[in-house]
């Protein structure tokens, strides 16, 4: 195997260790290594960046719940368990240019559980891809910000998903495209773990193994409840890691509400090399507001005027 | 009889062609290659051949991840899985953003004509047309799926492109004009209209020249393109022979007759007899014999004429 570890391209990182298991070669800072043993990269973040992020992120929630309240509609609990990933991708690691959300070499996002929409609407405004005015209007009629991802509709949107299962799947064409073109944009996808219940997610993960989809990275919001239910009562998804080590991916396990565990895991997984990696992010559904926490029945229910008032005052808490 | 092709054979051939002058096509195909032709596109180029294995609606959006940077994917299966086992992803992930993705529509009808039901495909029609943002063109012959290739690969936006497995009587010469969403006109006529699509067009014009024998002038008009349709070529025959026969390989529900009669009805109502698929399956069988068994043969063409002329207004 050989590893490319790209020179610090992050300004922040402070230091790297090497963590060596098994045989190879290391590319590190432009020179060859030989080495005896596998290398992963840790790199440490600095801790303005981590509390920059973390500081957004709870924002963002404050955000998602004031949208589906206004809404009176929405999925606030896998927004609310995802919003960490995806601020980690837009504000740090994806390649983008927000002035002009077609440059051809961006990095692309594709939010496969489009349920989660609020969460990719608040980062995308913060962004400016759109005036943040639009955010009040999710989910009425002529607004840009449907209640699923619609890429003709909202600038950002990489792809219209809604429907579970097809993002992986999209990604694998993204990626597969940016091999055509030689071109060093990556995919990101981050899929629900209900989503899992798909077929097609598994066809996916044997055609980018089969690819070799080193661009492709999926994240999974591991938060362990879906619609009507604990995964564990509607669709077991026993030893998911072991799942995907057997689909031949490459796997890491996060704490998915932990900056510095999802930012090492996204540069883990820029250098493995010759198969995709699914970083499976351990999360909480509804994480933040208590009464919303690993329930099921916040899946897909807005708040009344009491709950929203309720969990402001909880989200407003513990951002300071 | 005119000389007989497969219109897959000149399917995978034109694909070869447009290889070679656009590298923004690229092929996927799900294990299915040798019997769509498609492997003729991946011995030339074998780096823009994809072949994802028997998982059509990971293959549907895979074309569709392509078509967001900037390809234009070609999707071969049998049509019956496309538009019904990949039905999902075409309507989300192809139709409704409207993305380029080219579904070709392998074994369309009955064409499959031993495989059986499982593989042979009735519905295929109504189900893509029923798509918003959805073109779909059904190919007659082997010279037209050779032109159209190119004209649905200029085009932009999704399509449905339904072919055949059959070896069928080659019908056009190689001045045949395809423009999408527009009919041809084969034959003039001042009776009944014999209105065409796909393999059936070649039976339509037998039945024409029987009916000509009998002293019924028959207009045949050959509709490619059942989405958008072309409404202005129908209305003029409806309003110069006001009498109708639609034929097509597909269930009378849903497919051409029904997409005629829609835009009849709206601009100038005649009356129309469907000749197609009595809502039933058909079954294992020689592709000729299957044809003239459930409903297609060129008497039925015949008799169908013959009693729309019957309830014609004069």
């Amino acid at each position: 195997m050989v590893l490319h570890l790209p020179p610090h391209s992050h300004k922040d990182i402070e230091e790297i260790t090497y963590v060596i298991e098994g045989e190879g070669e290391a590319w590190i800072d432009g020179e060859t290594c030989k080495i005896k043993k596998k290398v992963n990269a840790m790199f440490s973040h600095s801790p303005e960046l981590i509390k920059e992020l973390e500081e957004k992120t709870q924002r963002f929630r404050i955000e998602i719940i004031k949208m589906i309240y206004n809404a009176q509609s929405g999925h606030p609990g896998g927004s609310l368990s995802a919003v960490d990933s995806l601020t980690c991708l837009y504000f740090h690691q994806m390649k983008i240019k927000p002035e002009n959300p077609l440059w051809e070499d961006r990095d692309r996002f594709i939010l496969s559980k489009g349920h989660a929409a609020p969460a990719l609407y608040v980062i995308l405004a913060e962004l400016g891809y759109f005036s943040k005015e639009n955010l009040s209007t999710l989910r009425q009629i002529d607004s840009i910000l449907q209640g699923h991802p619609d890429m003709r509709k909202t600038p950002g949107v990489e792809i219209s998903t809604g429907s579970l299962g097809n993002g992986l799947s999209i990604g694998i064409g993204m990626a597969l495209s940016a091999k055509l073109c030689k071109k060093d944009y990556r995919i990101y996808v981050l899929v629900g773990d209900g989503e899992c219940d798909e077929g097609e997610i598994w066809e996916a993960a044997m055609a980018a193994a089969k690819y070799k989809l080193d661009n492709l990275t999926a994240i999974c919001d591991f938060n362990r409840v879906q619609l009507d239910g604990p995964i564990d009562e509607v669709m077991p998804l026993d030893s998911l890691p072991e799942k995907w080590k057997a689909f031949n991916w490459s796997v890491v396990q996060i704490n998915g509400h932990k900056m510095n565990e999802i930012l090492k895991a996204l540069d883990e997984a820029n250098q493995i090399k010759d198969k995709p990696t699914i970083i499976i992010a351990h999360t909480i559904k509804g994480k933040g507001v208590s009464f919303m926490e690993n329930k099921f029945q916040w899946h897909g229910k807005a708040p009344n005027r009491e709950e929203y008032e309720i969990a402001l005052q909880e989200l407003e808490a513990t951002k300071e | 009889m005119n000389k007989k092709i497969a219109i897959r054979d000149a399917f995978g051939e034109a694909l070869v062609d447009l290889g070679y002058k656009n590298n923004k096509v690229v092929v996927l195909d799900a294990d299915v290659s040798h019997s769509t032709r498609t492997i003729k596109f991946e011995e030339k180029f074998p780096d823009r051949f994809f072949n994802i294995g028997v998982a059509e609606a990971n293959m549907m959006n895979i074309a569709a991840g392509f078509a967001t940077c900037g390809f234009i994917p070609f999707v071969s299966t049998f049509s019956f899985l496309a538009c019904l086992r990949a039905g999902e992803q075409i309507r989300t992930s192809v139709a409704y953003p409207k993305l380029n993705v080219k579904i070709a529509a392998g074994y369309g009808g009955l064409s499959d004509s031993y495989d059986g039901t499982t593989h042979q495909s009735v519905c295929d029609i109504a189900i893509a047309r029923s798509i918003p943002n959805m073109t779909v063109i059904v190919v007659a012959d082997a010279q037209e799926a050779k032109i159209a290739v190119p004209a649905i690969a200029k085009y932009e936006g999704p399509v449905f492109f339904r072919l055949s497995r059959a070896e069928v009587p080659i019908i056009f010469n190689e001045d045949h004009r395809f423009e999408i969403g527009k009919g041809n006109l084969l034959k003039e006529g001042s009776d009944v209209t014999l209105v065409a699509t796909g393999i059936m067009v070649a039976r339509a014009l037998e039945a024409s020249h029987q009916l000509e024998e009998q002293e019924m002038s028959t207009r045949v008009i050959e509709i490619h393109t059942v989405k958008p349709l072309d409404e202005k070529i129908l209305t003029k025959a409806a309003k110069e022979t006001r009498a109708m026969v639609t034929i097509e390989e597909h269930n009378i529900y849903g497919g051409l007759g029904s997409a005629v009669a829609e835009s009849l009805t709206k601009y100038y109502p005649v009356p129309i007899e469907m000749v197609g698929i009595s809502d039933t399956f058909a079954e294992s069988g020689s592709y000729e014999e299957l044809l003239d068994e459930y409903g297609m043969g060129v008497s039925d063409i015949v008799e169908a004429a013959k009693r729309v002329l019957k309830r014609k207004k004069h």
